[in-house]
Parts: structure tokens; sequence; C-alpha cells
């Protein structure tokens, strides 16, 4: 734990950046002012498995403006190198123009450079792909399972669930359908790319700076230091720009081609091709359990969708292997491979759709035994982690309940199904567990002191909207014994010290441990700098007892001996400091470690109409420290949101037919809007868990949308006494 | 987008020449400029008539209203006279779309709207709408949303508007102005269901323009009100709705007007709920059987029976209750 004082982390500060944002002067990827930029449009494939006949571009390239049509036919070099550095998934990621294989709807088949926006669009819509289509297959339910488990997982058994099924008191036997979902960034993905000679220059949407130089470096076979990635703002992502997908190596590629710089914005409806999904799921899940609520089995038997070309593979193992106490658990996970792009992890992945299944089986569980469900969930409360045998590095599940329960007014609800109304609508209400991994990943930082008193630190990472400009801003001041003020962050370029994926929820975590370390060692190398120098007023004193407080320097307990950061570097003539510092988490920890929620909603619901509104939501988490209360619960307000939309009205629909994405635009893909959402409510309990990360944080963005829909689901029970086993829960299935 | 020519319309006399001359009227641009983005719609020539003098909404010497073409939605839902007369309208209108789309939206482009039908709206999917002769792949494809009254074969598309299934409601008529001089339509008869032309959506002869939507004049006091059902609760389209209004005098209903949405290839009227309600006194019970005659003839499809279900709750009567 920091000597420091901790003015500035844990304060309710507002966005560093704010201004910049809603005065319109943050660039995002598309916004960068290049000179002699020309816009490339992309052609995408109107079947999803075939070949590709012909392509005519006469039309297109007969229009004024065009500059040139790139597609297979032309035989564009690539060198597609092994790329380790990359959220690429096992298979082998798709090849853009290489031949002439269609292999799902909406793939890329050519791409159109043109001076002005319009005349690429228009041109792109006229040019003329011939296919001879093959039947295709899209329907997660009708696909065989690939023979074997998916990467990185394999079937799972600890005692013997079978047996324990047989014997046990109380059984159940339940089969889920969870909808494919898109992220729906409010950014479209862009990308503008400029070569100077064999160097490459990229302005991107990524929330891995890092892993879109490696790929780009890789796809074209040129050395790393090549390649620059910068992505200083990005208009939310929740996943979907965790790898460079085609459309980077295509703009790239156009520019390359053409010789001039090209900005490339994937259309509305091309979000929905070429930049990952949350994969649809079916899901089996058997309980089994004694009298008194005590779990004794769980068998997790589940399938979900992945490309021909890569096996996508998510976390959706960990919860039901250490989310309670069950001594019998098998799990059986299967990919199914169809015609289709590949998934990619959407916030919460893996997590969010076991939650689901597990949370709202809890619940049926709870009514089957007549067991209040909280009460439940308490009951099987492990004293360790149920899968490895370790002690958790904090666990305060009980307590999120019984804080969460309190303010919601849990203890007065009747239990009974379709026992409360307010006039033509049913109300209910439901809880559910949140619990999500702690990630950590290695990162660096830099932090330079100026003589004027003000500090710059930077590293590699992002800011997806989650406010990490501001956190570490927080961070880096504390350390620094400097105001918010006189502090700048720095991140989204390639060229600084490089940081981890933003995803995960890991950034907090391991960018924040980094941005402390290298504070820190910038602070103690300015107090050895004043203790050594004999006309410092610190001159003699032992450095641990010199705190900073505002810029200045002084002695812990005696603030009138010290001095500013501006005179220490002024009698030195040092026109700056620096330090590079870093986090590294251990190899094998020794602590199972999670974060950790109790989601409360309440809905209302008009059974006649099939109508379901959520009245009231409240989330108790057990996150860790809370760096930025203001970030925190705008984070926790969104996964909210999100979960509200998973829950009730997000499904991406596809065409079996032909493979055609049908709803692929926001007005038919349906997302909460304001009317949708109730009065949100987030707390964190006060604590810290410096097991877990130096700083005292665990994870906290993804954590908060974990409960969110199974609550939403147990809620709508309440209401109705329907048990829905689907996401979305739609009218259909409540008339 | 397709390229295009633009010309602004300084008074009625130069629409007409131009829209005569083969040009798209253009008002608000709501539906159309989306629309040719898309390369769904590729006028020639846009003829905007937003400074045709439409803007007004009169209460007319029967007592009915007469509200321009080029109203803006916004501002129908906020007059006096629409709200005090016919609550449906605005309710209807305000539902519909959302606050921006309906400052910019008019009445005549509201009632000339096209079908959300997503394959009509992908330039690579079958549509006979679109291109005639290509086939419907709604029919057996994902339906959800689709019609399950008036249609055929050759289309299940819904009409998108929720203000014209008030129109129709409340027996409206369209007033057009053409080449050939002004005549007026009842509005059952201006939107035209698909049969094996569905490429063929209103009554309108070459270079026609709507100058105004009629309702005509109904016993007072007038009770009305509409009704919809959507996923979310703002800015999507409708499942269902219902627009209704009765005239209740001495406790018995002697006037009933009464039409449902999003379930209809038109706004679709619904005469035998009417029946059932005239002469009766309201109730629950009154409403739940005459609800039951709401989907009579619907043709549901794959994805979309449970639109039997709410069409035939006491839903849509209940509205006005």
């Amino acid at each position: 734990m920091s000597p420091q004082p901790q003015a500035a982390v844990g304060a309710p500060l507002s966005r560093v950046d704010g201004r910049l944002k809603v005065t319109g002067q943050a660039k995002y990827a598309a916004d960068h002012d290049i000179d002699g930029v020309v816009h490339a449009v992309v052609v995408d494939s109107s079947i999803a498995r075939g070949r590709i006949t012909g392509i005519d571009t006469r039309d297109a390239e007969a229009q004024r403006g065009v500059l040139g049509v790139i597609s297979h036919l032309d035989k564009p070099r690539l060198t597609y190198r092994q790329n380790q550095v990359s959220n690429a998934f096992p298979g082998e990621r798709l090849h853009v123009f290489q031949d002439d294989t269609v292999r799902f709807f909406g793939q890329p088949v050519a791409v159109v450079v043109a001076t002005t926006l319009e005349a690429a669009e228009h041109a792109a819509s006229l040019v003329k792909v011939s296919y001879d289509a093959e039947e295709s297959a899209t329907d997660l339910t009708r696909g065989p399972a690939q023979d074997g488990p998916p990467p990185f997982a394999r079937p799972y058994a600890r005692g013997n669930a079978e047996e324990a099924l047989g014997s046990a008191d109380v059984r159940l036997d339940l089969a889920y359908r969870l909808s494919r979902n898109h992220h729906n960034p409010m950014e479209t993905h862009a990308t503008i790319a400029r070569w100077d000679g064999d160097k490459l220059t990229v302005w991107d949407k990524t929330q891995w700076v890092i892993g879109t130089q490696n790929e780009l470096a890789a796809v074209f076979g040129i050395p790393l230091e090549n390649v620059r990635v910068l992505s200083p703002f990005i208009g939310g992502a929740f996943g979907s720009a965790l790898r460079a997908w085609p459309h980077v190596t295509i703009a790239a590629l156009a520019a390359r081609e053409i010789g001039r710089p090209v900005k490339l914005a994937l259309t509305r409806r091309q979000m929905y091709f070429t930049v990952g999904y949350r994969p649809a799921y079916e899901y089996k899940l058997r309980l089994g359990s004694t009298r008194r609520g005590r779990l004794t089995a769980m068998t997790h038997d589940f399938k979900y969708e992945t490309s021909r070309y890569e096996q996508f593979w998510e976390a959706n193992l960990a919860l039901g292997q250490m989310l309670y106490a069950v001594p019998n658990v098998s799990q059986n996970p299967q990919i199914v491979p169809l015609d289709v792009s590949t998934p990619l992890w959407m916030r919460g992945p893996g997590y969010g759709s076991s939650a689901f299944v597990i949370e709202t089986a809890m619940d049926e569980l709870a009514y089957k035994l007549g067991i209040d469900p909280i009460e439940l969930r308490l009951r099987n409360e492990p004293g360790e982690d149920p899968s490895t045998q370790q002690p958790f590095s904090t666990r305060r599940l009980r307590e999120c309940f019984r804080v969460g329960a309190r303010a919601f007014g849990w203890r007065r609800r009747d239990p009974r199904p379709r026992s409360t109304r307010d006039g033509d609508w049913l109300i209910g209400t439901g809880v559910a567990t949140g619990c999500y991994d702690v990630f950590r990943g290695q990162a660096q930082a830099h932090a330079r002191l100026d003589a004027d008193g003000t500090a710059v630190v930077q590293s590699a990472t992002h800011d997806t909207g989650t406010g990490t400009y501001t956190s570490m801003t927080q961070v880096a001041a504390d350390a620094l014994g400097l105001t918010v003020r006189n502090v700048t962050f720095r991140l989204g370029d390639s060229a600084m010290p490089p940081a981890p994926a933003q995803g995960a929820s890991q950034t907090m975590l391991s960018v924040g441990s980094a941005v402390q370390d290298t504070c820190d060692m910038l602070r103690e190398q300015a107090i050895k700098l004043a203790v050594e120098d004999e006309r410092s007023p610190l001159h003699g004193v032992d450095p641990d007892d010199v705190v900073v407080r505002g810029g200045r320097l002084h002695v812990k307990g005696d603030p009138a001996r010290g001095e500013t950061y501006r005179q220490l570097l002024a009698r030195n003539n040092r026109t700056y400091l620096e330090a590079r510092g870093s986090y590294t988490p251990e190899e094998e920890s020794r602590f199972s470690m999670y974060g950790y929620a109790a989601m409360f909603a309440e809905v209302a619901v008009d059974a006649r109409l099939g109508l379901v509104r959520v009245r009231r939501m409240l989330g108790v988490y057990d996150a860790g420290r809370i760096i930025s209360p203001k970030l925190a619960e705008s984070q926790a307000v969104g996964g909210m949101v999100g979960g509200i939309g998973a829950a009730l009205l997000e499904h991406t629909v596809t065409d079996h037919r032909d493979g055609r994405i049908v709803n692929a635009n926001l007005a038919d893909y349906l997302v909460p809007v304001n009317a949708d959402i109730p009065d949100l409510k987030a707390v964190y309990l006060d604590g810290e868990d410096y097991k877990a990360a130096p700083i005292g944080v665990k994870s906290l963005g993804e954590l908060v949308q974990i409960g969110v829909a199974p609550a939403i689901a147990n809620a709508v029970f309440h209401a109705t006494g329907r048990r829905v086993r689907e996401l979305p829960i739609t009218a259909e299935a409540l008339l | 987008m397709h390229p295009f020519s633009y010309t602004r319309a300084a008074n009625t006399r130069q629409a007409l020449d131009a829209g005569r001359a083969g040009g798209r009227y253009i008002a608000g641009g709501t539906t159309l400029v989306d629309l040719m983005r898309e390369t769904v719609e590729r006028p020639r020539t846009i003829v905007d008539i937003s400074a045709l003098p439409l803007r007004e909404i009169m209460v007319t010497r029967r007592g009915g209203l007469r509200i321009g073409a080029l109203v803006r939605m916004s501002e129908a839902a906020a007059h006096r006279g629409v709200r005090a007369l016919y609550p449906v309208i605005s309710q209807a209108l305000e539902l519909s779309a959302s606050a921006q789309l309906r400052n910019m939206a008019t009445i005549g482009g509201n009632i000339m709207q096209r079908t959300r039908c997503t394959y009509f709206r992908d330039v690579t999917a079958a549509c006979n709408k679109r291109e005639p002769g290509s086939g419907c792949a709604a029919l057996h494809g994902v339906n959800r949303t689709h019609a399950i009254l008036g249609t055929s074969d050759d289309c299940v598309a819904t009409h998108p508007s929720d203000a014209a299934v008030a129109f129709t409601a409340l027996e409206a008529t369209v007033h057009l102005l053409g080449p050939d001089g002004e005549r007026t339509v009842p509005f059952a008869d201006f939107l035209l269901r698909p049969g094996s032309t569905p490429n063929r959506e209103q009554a309108l002869r070459k270079g026609e323009l709507i100058t105004s939507v009629e309702i005509p004049a109904l016993p007072r006091p007038l009770q009305s009100g509409y009704l919809k059902v959507r996923d979310r609760q703002s800015y999507e389209f409708a499942l269902t709705s219902a627009a209704v209004a009765l005239h209740i005098r001495g406790g018995v209903i002697h006037e009933a007007k009464v039409a449902a949405g999003g379930v209809g290839t038109v706004p679709w009227k619904l005469p035998a709920v009417e029946r059932e309600l005239i002469g009766q006194r309201p109730s629950n019970v009154l409403w739940t059987k005459a609800a039951e005659r709401a989907a009579d003839g619907a043709r549901p499809l794959r994805h979309n029976r449970f639109k039997v279900e709410l069409l035939n709750g006491p839903s849509s009567a209940n509205c006005a209750s």
C-alpha cells in the first residue's frame, strides 16, 4: 500500500476528457485529419458459403473519383505470418482477398477506393459479384458438434455427478437457448492507414494497439517496429475491438495498392458481419440437491457456435466449477462449426452466458424447495474455491446479498408467483449472483516530471469509454503527490510502454499497478534527490519519512519542512525526472481471485400483452478497491443497461436458409433506449484486495453485467409464474 | 446512394410539373433518404415540396379536421385541435419514431412510408415490392414482425405507420392534387393491399400530390386512444397496435371506430369488432367478446402466430376504456 496520502483515488472525479468529448474535440479513429486521405468502402458477400465466380468492376471503375477496386482477382500479396500476439483463435484467421471462397454472409469480397466517401459508396453498390452458392449451415441447433472439446477447455469432472444425481432428493433437468448478441458500440469500427515507404501508421478503433501492431506486421510481413498504431479515443467496444479484423488489413492493403492514405469506416450493417459477436448457446443443466438446499450435483452439457475457420472459446466453465460448493460436477462443452464469422468476447464473455443458466436454475431450485433464493445461495457458499481448494483472496458475496437485501427491501417480498399486482401489471422481484475472474496482465508505464511541477504519464493502454484517462490520472496524482490538474495521462499508442488489451476487466488492475509502480519510482527519485541535496530543507531526512502533497515534498508530520518539485528541479538544473515501471503478476497465485455481485431486479409484466418492463435494479459489488467512484457507477449502470438488453431485447437474427443476418441495423436489432431504463442503483462495498493487486483492485467492467439477465428472468418468473429458459425473453414467450 | 438531381418547387404548379415529369416528392425525407442510402430507392429526380403552403391544420365547417400534408408529425401531435378532438391521432404520432424524426417527418410522408420488412430494405434479398417478380423472402423466412392480414403469396410486409392506423379507424379521406385537378380518396382505398402487385402501394396517379388528410366530424363526446405493443418502449415499430374511438351516450356505445396496426399489409379496419361494440354497454366482458373478432381472416406465418393472440386479447378494445 502506498505511503502517500490518497487524495485523488476514491474522489468522485468527473472525466478528465469530458470536455473534449462533449465539445467534439476528442478524435475517434475516423476523425483524424490525414493529408491526402482517400476513402474505401467494402463490398460484402451476399451468400454464406460458396465460390465467387466473377467480379464485374467496370461500372464501378467508370465512376468519377474512383481510384481502384481490389479483390482476390488482383492477387494482392499478403504474408500472413503466424502471430502469437493476437486474439485469434485456433484454426486460421480469415485471409482477405486471397481466394474465391466465401465462408460467411457479409464476408469482404472487394474494396472500392475513391477520392470521396460518396463516390466510393456509390461505386461499391455498382460492383457486381457472381457466386456459385452452396447450401450453408448457420443454425446451432442443427449443426453437428465438432469432435473433441473446444480449445483450452476439456471435459471437467469432480466427484461422480451421475451417481449423485441418481441419489439426490431433488433433481432439476433444464434446457436453455441463448441468442446471438452483437456488441453494437456507438462508434462503428474504422481504420485510417498511411504508408511512408515501408513504414505503416494506422489510426484504428482498437482495444489493443499492441495486438493490432503485431497483426499488421505479421499480415504484411514487415518488422514490428515499422508499424505504429494509434487509438486515443474509442466510442465503446464491449470486446468487438479486441482483435484486428479483416477491415484493418483491407485499409492498409488499399493504402499500399493505391499509394494514398486510406480511411475505411464500416457501415452499421457491416458491424454485424466481421467484428465478432457473443455466440448462441444451447445449454443443458442438471442440478441435484438435498431437501435442505445443499447442492449435491451439477452437470453442464452445452454447445455454442463458431466459424469453420477458427475455433472460438470463452470462459464458460469457471462459474460451474467455483461459484457454489457442489461436490459432484461434470462439464461437457462443445463447439459447432458453422458458415458464420468468428465470434469474439462480448462483455462478461462466457461468464454472462453460464451465469444466466446457473442463476435461473438456482431460482428454480429455490422455488422447488421453498427456500428463499438468497438463503439457498448462502447455504451453498464455499469456504474455499471448490475447484482448486485455494483460499479466496476476498469473497464477500454474503455481504453483497446482506447489503443488497436491505437496500432493495427483499424481505418485504411475498415469494409466491403472481402474488403482487399494480393495476394490470404483475409485479415480480428477482435476484442473482454475479461473478467474474480477476484477470491480470503484464503492463509497463513511463512517467516524466517536468521542471514546472507537472507530470506526463503514459502507457499503451486504452479508454473504450471506461474512463482510463481519468482513473490512471488519479492513481498517478496520488503516487506523485500532485493534484489531478497537474497530471496528464496519455494512452492509445503502440510506441508507448506496452500494456495488455483492454478486455477482461484487467486494465485498472494491471495498468493501474504499473502506473503506481512507475510514479512511486519517480517520487522516490525526487525524494532521493532532495535528501541528498545539501541545499534542500530535506537534506539528511530518511526518504521513508518524506511524503509529497500538492507538488510539495515535506517531512511526514512536519509540513513546514520541505520544498516543491519545482524548487528541487530548478536548483538542481534538471529539466525533468523520469521513470519507467511495470507490473508483472506472479506466475501462480496462491489465491482464487474473483469479483462478486448481488443483482436485484423488479419487473412489471403485462401478461396479456407479453410486455416486461424493468422497474428498478440494484447491484451490490465486491470489486476490491474503487479508484474512481463516478466511473465505477457509470460502469455499473452501463452493465445493467447491457444486461437489460440481453435479457429482454437483443437478438441477432439469421435467416438460416441462406445465412443472411436479417436485422443488421439498430432499428431491428433492439438495444434498450432511455425509456426502457428505470432507476438503477450501484453500491460498491468498501474495501480492497491487496492479494489480487498492489493497488487493491479486483475486476469490475465485466462483473457489473454478469448477473443482470438472470435477476430479470427470475423477477419475470416471480411476477408471472412463467419460467423462460431462453434469451431474450420476448412477448411470444409470455403470452 | 445513386446520383440524382434535386429541384425545389416554389409553388404547387412547379411541383406538379416536376412530378408529372417523373420526379419523386420529398418533404421531411426521413424515409426516402434512408432508402436511397441503402439503394432501395433510386430516384433520378427528387422534388423538394417543403416550401408549398400545405402546413395548416383547420377545423372543417362540419367540425372535422383537415391536416395539411406538410404539417410535421410533432406539430400535428401537439396541435390543440387534434389533442382535443382526436387524442388517438396525437397518441399514435407521439408513439411513433423518435422526437428528432417527428420534428422532420410530415403527415403526408408518414402515410407514404414504406415497409420496414428487412428483406425489402436489403437489396441482396428477394422482394417483389422492391423488384417485382424476384419473390418474397419473408413468406417463408424470418417473419416475426410481418403481417397476418391482407397478405398475399407475393408480399407479407406490414404498413409501418401508426398515424395511418388512427386515420383508418376514423375513416379519414386523403385530398389529392394532380395534373387533372383535385380529388379525394377514402383512406381505406388510398393504401393498397399487395395482391400480385406489392410494388404498387398507394392509389396515386402519376404526379399526384397529397395536399391534406381530412378527418370527418364524428358525434361528440368521442373517447379515443391508441395502444401500441412493442418490445421496447420507444423507437420501435408496432408488433400490434389498436386505434379506437367510441361515442358513448347514456352508457351505451353508439359509434365505434376501430383499426389495428402492425398486423396488416395496410392499416386494418375492424368492422366486425365495431359491430360487436355498437349498441352495447362498456364492460370488460364486452371488450373481450369484441376483441375475439379482431383477427378474423388472419393468416399467421411461421414466426408471428403470437400476433393473433395479441389481437384477440382484450387489449384492442380496452385501450379506449
